[in-house]
């Protein structure tokens, strides 16, 4: 049973897993020269430089959010153009992908929805679906252009009466990750509940039996095997996010 | 008998976008190391030694809140520059013909340093450094914002090759620097003239 992980569950999660506790941005920074220069000790991870990052990411959030348009597409490209071999990518080794039991597999809804029924995959395969070549950006700088087809979140959300005016949908998954998003961004027309990459059912490595596709934020706003939604105002967080990464990692 | 004109000086905007810029040039060159590392476009990694963040997250923050104040001080400087006529009176390109006359006098370490005008070499130089600014900045962002800034990374050709012409400006500006703080130590006074306003020194 898929679980909503908010953030009271998260503080549970970081005692259970000591890894799961946010990072220090300041970082460990041997330069003396700049030591010096800003008077501070760069490695204490609760300075003030260590709380003003973490200000200017919220800041960073808001900027990104004035500067997204509901309209604009990210750039699409033709089948010549896929990468390939197309490179998988996880918080862990392709060792530990999850094998998710697709008959018993349900995506649970919650939150401010008005039909939180859960739907299995035949009845998601059933509705209508969009195709997308796009570039996949990861937060590390590289990149890959792959093809996904699924059904369009906003479309998806719109079906099951969540509350569009709602600020956040919040992804849980099956491989413990989980990560949020915008309202604005969940409803771009290329935001999509994949079903498929490169023209075939998603296999494990690329999160069977359903991911989100959103290509106008980073690889890491991109989670896989989602088992439940969550429609809500107190944002969900994220896997990374938590730890140090910009939330709103918009492109 | 009327004193003296008082010698030309860095005006106080040059001197705060200079100072300003620098910090954040010097975070984001820095941070941008962390972020190389992970995932090298070269065969090769910056020793973690000598860049900032700690990790990937943390170098982002850096670099991201960096970002800021390069363009905050980038923008004043820009606006100062042409609307107060400095760029044309101070940094005017020279001709190829003096500017390689001077740069021959430059490297055997005989150009004058004349209080208050720039010789070709360094007008040259600053003009050069600032233009490369600009598209680090314009690149920058074109990597950032691949989306809302598309025409901006088509531009550029698309966010593989704006993200290697970010890289290369990174390149150029370190060696900029380079060369910048070797002339400095050579003429200190120019230090003192960056920090007090006073151009060619007390």
């Amino acid at each position: 049973m898929a679980r909503i992980l908010l953030p009271e569950h998260r503080r549970a999660l970081g005692k259970l897993q000591p890894g799961l506790t946010r990072r220090g941005l300041a970082g460990g920074l041997s330069l003396g020269a700049l030591t010096l220069l800003t008077g501070c000790d760069l490695s204490d991870d609760d300075s003030v430089i260590d709380r003003a990052l973490w200000a200017m990411l919220r800041f960073n959030d808001r900027v990104q959010a004035a500067m997204f348009s509901p309209t604009r597409l990210a750039r699409t490209y033709t089948r010549a153009d896929i990468t390939k071999p197309f490179r998988f990518n996880a918080f862990y080794p392709i060792e530990r992908v999850p094998q998710i039991d697709l008959a018993g597999w349900r995506l649970e809804l919650a939150g401010l929805i008005d039909q939180k029924k859960p739907w299995a995959l035949p009845d998601i395969m059933a509705l209508p679906q969009e195709s997308q070549i796009t570039r996949h950006i990861c937060v590390e700088g590289w990149s890959q252009i792959g093809e996904w087809r699924g059904v369009p979140l906003g479309n998806f959300l719109r079906r099951v009466g969540a509350d569009l005016t709602a600020r956040y949908v919040g992804f849980t998954c099956g491989d413990e990750y989980y990560s949020s998003i915008d309202m604005a961004s969940a409803l771009h027309p290329q935001t999509i509940l994949a079903l498929e990459f490169e023209q075939t059912a998603l296999s494990p490595i690329w999160g069977a039996p359903l991911r989100l596709r959103i290509p106008t934020k980073l690889g890491f706003k991109n989670p896989k095997f989602i088992t439940a939604i969550t429609v809500t105002n107190e944002n969900p967080g994220g896997y990374w996010e938590d730890l140090g990464y910009n939330w709103f990692s918009g492109s | 008998m009327t004193p003296l004109a008082p010698p030309p000086r860095h005006h106080i905007v040059v001197r705060l976008s200079h100072w300003v810029g620098a910090v954040a040039m010097i975070c984001l060159i820095l941070s941008g190391w962390q972020i190389y590392n992970a995932s090298p476009l070269l065969p090769f990694r910056i020793p973690g030694a000598i860049t900032l963040g700690g990790w990937l997250g943390g170098a982002i923050a850096w670099h991201l809140t960096a970002m800021w104040l390069l363009m905050a001080s980038g923008a004043m400087y820009l606006a100062y520059g042409f609307a107060s006529g400095h760029f044309r009176r101070d940094l005017a390109l020279p001709s190829v013909g003096e500017f390689t006359g001077e740069m021959a006098a430059a490297l055997r370490l005989n150009l004058p340093h004349d209080a208050g005008r720039y010789n070709a070499v360094q007008r040259v130089f600053y003009a050069g450094v600032v233009a490369i600014a600009v598209l680090a900045v314009l690149t920058g962002l074109a990597i950032w914002k691949p989306v809302q800034f598309g025409p901006l990374t088509a531009l550029f050709g698309d966010y593989d090759t704006a993200r290697k012409l970010h890289f290369t400006m990174m390149v150029l500006i370190v060696g900029f620097l380079l060369i910048h703080l070797v002339l400095v130590a050579i003429v200190p006074r120019t230090l003192l003239g960056m920090i007090t306003g006073k151009r060619g020194g007390v």
